[in-house]
């Protein structure tokens, strides 16, 4: 299956204005600086908010369509959606989050041991670490079998250690799903270790020249705005 | 001791906590998610009871409920009886006096929970009545409770609003306030104080146990 989707919308700061396609068994790093509308894509693909024009269509299903007046619900897409800081529901604990929506109760199981988190099957979410807060969304969205994973920043508000902890376990979870992946970052080492495919967003727009001109540190008045020294500073570890 | 009006008001608080946690919920629930035209009037409007004097909203209810008024003329089709002067008439009263009481806790409590959390349970494909069920009212226990002990107490202590539409009819519409008042009239001190001091243990006990609720449901 292969998710593509095009987007027009007017934004305070600036126009969105970009399209893509991602195929299965893929993982497409939507990266740029903060503010630049990454998120805003991201919720326009789970249907959360609504471009002003554009199209998304997944396999042979269209989601939206501004011309045809389609918008599919954000409950039928069927997607995994692991969001920036931490949205498990603060009255369950990991466990029952994580069955919250799940097919099948024995697959979180399967999935609390592959993400270490079994020991902590009864505890709140308010009780644990945000490594494992954000282990439990991740075990939360696979359990649904989603045919769309998007994880938006999921490891932004962690420290360096644990980040790169998950990022290495969720490149070997990569391997074992065939949905198609979009993620989020602004962090450049993040995108080129997790990225089958790497698609900057600046101001709404695709920009291929701003991975060279972060990592090159070209100075130009472009690059010295004010989220483009978040990378540079992303290199140091 | 008059116990039997001390039944008829623990029954009459119990009947309308109940009955309005259950009713006021969406409605709370409307007035913290939903945004539409003339919300702020329908608001003032809920909350009217609270800022009206209880024998002018008896009044209402008098004419409302009234063989000629169109609820007392709709329930007099129905079962053939008046809903005046019954414990279903002053349960009425007793809802619509105390209905500010009920939705404004649950609204804040509402309104205090993250959106995220709703468009999570949105994407995990909970529908929107689903996600009320299972995500905004357990996370909001504490408003409930305060909303649920907030009724029960403002409801033993209606008097103006009870007497209007249900009078003084013994083990009927009779409440505790309503004997105290007629223990006075007839100047009998001794029976009003009696029944008087026993509210203060109640109402005493229902307070503690809404600061036990408030604490035990946070998260």
């Amino acid at each position: 299956m292969n998710i593509s989707a095009s987007f027009k919308k007017r934004l305070k700061y600036f126009d969105l204005d970009i399209s893509f396609s991602c195929p299965s068994e893929n993982m497409m790093v939507m990266i740029g600086p903060s503010g630049g509308g990454k998120t805003t894509i991201i919720r326009m693909l789970a249907g959360l908010e609504s471009p002003d024009e554009g199209k998304v269509i997944f396999g042979g299903e269209v989601w939206f369509d501004s011309f045809r007046l389609i918008n599919l619900s954000p409950q039928k897409r069927l997607l995994g959606y692991v969001f920036q800081d931490y949205t498990l529901f603060p009255h369950l604990n990991l466990y029952d989050n994580a069955a919250f929506v799940a097919t099948d109760k024995k697959e979180v199981d399967e999935l609390f041991d592959l993400f270490k988190i079994n020991h902590l099957r009864k505890r709140k979410p308010h009780m644990v670490s945000g490594g494992e807060r954000q282990r439990c969304a991740i075990c939360q969205a696979l359990a649904r079998h989603p045919r769309l994973l998007l994880l938006d920043e999921p490891f932004s508000a962690l420290d360096v250690i644990t980040r790169r902890g998950l990022r290495e376990e969720l490149k070997i979870l990569k391997g074992t799903l065939s949905c198609p992946i979009i993620y989020v970052t602004h962090d450049i080492n993040e995108a080129l270790f997790l990225a089958d495919e790497i698609l900057p967003v600046v101001d709404g727009k695709k920009d291929d020249q701003w991975m060279q001109r972060m990592i090159s540190r070209v100075p130009s008045a472009t690059v010295s705005t004010r989220a483009a020294r978040e990378p540079r500073l992303a290199l140091v570890y | 001791m008059d116990y039997l009006a001390f039944y008829v008001t623990l029954k009459l608080a119990l009947v309308t906590t109940f009955i309005l946690i259950v009713l006021a919920a969406p409605i709370a629930y409307v007035l913290a998610y939903l945004r539409f035209p003339g919300k702020s009037l329908l608001e003032a409007f809920i909350y009217l009871p609270m800022a009206l004097p209880p024998t002018a909203i008896g009044f209402y209810l008098l004419i409302v409920m009234g063989p000629k008024g169109f609820v007392g003329r709709a329930w007099e089709t129905i079962t053939g009886g008046s809903l005046l002067f019954t414990f279903i008439g002053i349960t009425i009263a007793s809802i619509v006096y105390s209905i500010p009481f009920a939705v404004q806790p649950m609204k804040y409590a509402f309104a205090k929970i993250d959106r995220r959390l709703l468009e999570a349970a949105y994407v995990l494909g909970l529908s929107k009545r689903a996600a009320f069920l299972r995500v905004v009212i357990p996370n909001s226990l504490g408003g409930l409770a305060a909303a649920a002990v907030l009724v029960f107490l403002h409801s033993i202590g209606a008097f103006g609003v009870l007497l209007m539409v249900g009078g003084s009819i013994p083990g009927e519409t009779k409440v505790a306030s309503i004997a105290i008042y007629e223990a006075v009239e007839t100047m009998n001190y001794r029976a009003a104080g009696m029944i008087a001091l026993s509210f203060i243990p109640i109402s005493y006990a229902f307070l503690l146990l809404i600061n036990k609720l408030n604490k035990d449901s946070h998260i």
